[in-house]
């Protein structure tokens, strides 16, 4: 399969060099050249210095022929911008979209994209750790509190 | 009407103060914290601190009633994601963002934004009139008719010189809309004949303006 990840931080870097040893096409794109020190010398895959929400630098990744798109940068609304421009306007078949605030994560899948919350997803795994079996409250997200929602991607 | 403005830079503080003396009702959202108190001892209590991409942000400003939302941050993502949860999740009218990049524009458009102000693309097209460089001046954009008005001045190698109007090779899906000569409008009917120094202004369509340019200008 045909993989376009954006944003080559730890998650990124490690996802990208997942799927090249597993023998899938990959193409990873970053606004630093610097963060691709974090792939290994034996990574085959693509590396493509941009930003991701630039239609051009996304067609130099491949995205119109990408079965799948992961946007896992630390900007929340980057994320958001260029998992929609994958979606909607280059029509990938599966776009994952990393978003650390809880809120914005909630009102983003509701409006149909397919999202993952660190924030939610390692509260959850703590607490099912240390108190199996105990049932997890919904807890209200108070605002003004996304250090990483805007501004700091891509 | 009620307007709130996400993004409290130069365009957000003189968009507010610009709606605000036209007596509508505004509220101005802005991250910073300085500049909430500096804005808040300029306009008095409708300045509120908080990331206006937040769907608790936007709720305690009272987006539901909200008749139009403006993001003019200095990031598009930002202005996208405000716009699309003001517009999506609490059905705001119109929702408009200022868009820094002239490509996004087009993007923004295919995700729901109702309009899209590029202050790079109307800087660009004002140069672009004041440079002198081609004897074929870009005018006007059509927004989303595909459309652009541009002007040509007729010089002395023109092959349309002294030609009449129905003579030309002229493209068919271009028309000739003036032609002004010595200051004065000329009404360009087919017997016209065009000469040295005339300006012509043409519709046509964007990015397809050779034929027009081998029409008038030459080679």
């Amino acid at each position: 399969m045909k993989f376009v990840i954006l944003g080559c931080g730890r998650v990124g870097s490690r996802l990208a060099t997942m799927l090249d040893m597993m023998g899938h096409e990959v193409a990873i794109i970053d606004k630093s050249q610097d963060s691709f020190k974090r792939l290994p010398p034996s990574y085959n895959g693509q590396a493509i210095i941009g930003v991701g929400i630039d239609e051009d630098v996304l067609r130099s990744a491949g995205i119109e022929k990408a079965d799948v798109f992961a946007a896992v940068t630390n900007g929340d609304n980057t994320n958001i911008m260029a998992s929609e421009i994958a979606k909607e306007l280059f029509n990938v078949p599966r776009v994952l979209a990393r978003i650390y605030d809880p809120l914005r994560e909630e009102t983003y899948h509701a409006l149909g994209l397919e999202t993952i919350c660190p924030t939610t997803l390692i509260s959850n795994v703590i607490v099912g750790r240390v108190l199996p079996g105990e049932v997890k409250p919904k807890v209200p997200t108070p605002a003004g509190t996304n250090p990483l929602g805007s501004g700091q991607g891509l | 009407m009620y307007i709130i403005i996400a993004g409290g830079g130069k365009v957000g503080r003189f968009l507010t103060e610009n709606l605000v003396n036209r007596g509508h009702e505004v509220l101005l959202i802005e991250k910073e914290k300085y500049k909430v108190e500096q804005y808040t001892e300029q306009f008095g209590g409708i300045v509120v601190q908080g990331d206006a991409c937040e769907a608790q942000v936007l709720s305690d400003a009272g987006v539901a009633r909200a008749d139009v939302l403006i993001a003019v941050t200095g990031d598009d993502e930002d202005n996208l994601v405000c716009c699309q949860v003001a517009k999506r999740k609490f059905k705001v009218g119109r929702v408009i963002a200022r868009v820094n990049n002239p490509k996004n524009e087009r993007i923004f458009r295919a995700l729901g934004i109702d309009a899209t102000v590029s202050h790079t693309r109307a800087l660009l097209e004002i140069i672009e009139q004041e440079l002198p460089l081609s004897s074929l001046r870009h005018l006007f954009y059509i927004r989303d008719s595909k459309l652009e008005i541009i002007e040509v001045i007729i010089g002395p190698d023109s092959p349309a010189r002294d030609k009449t109007i129905s003579n030309l090779d002229f493209p068919t899906d271009s028309s000739i809309l003036l032609v002004v000569r010595n200051g004065k409008v000329l009404v360009p009917g087919g017997n016209l004949a065009l000469k040295e120094q005339d300006e012509i202004v043409i519709l046509t369509p964007q990015n397809s303006d050779n034929q027009v340019q081998e029409a008038l200008i030459g080679e």
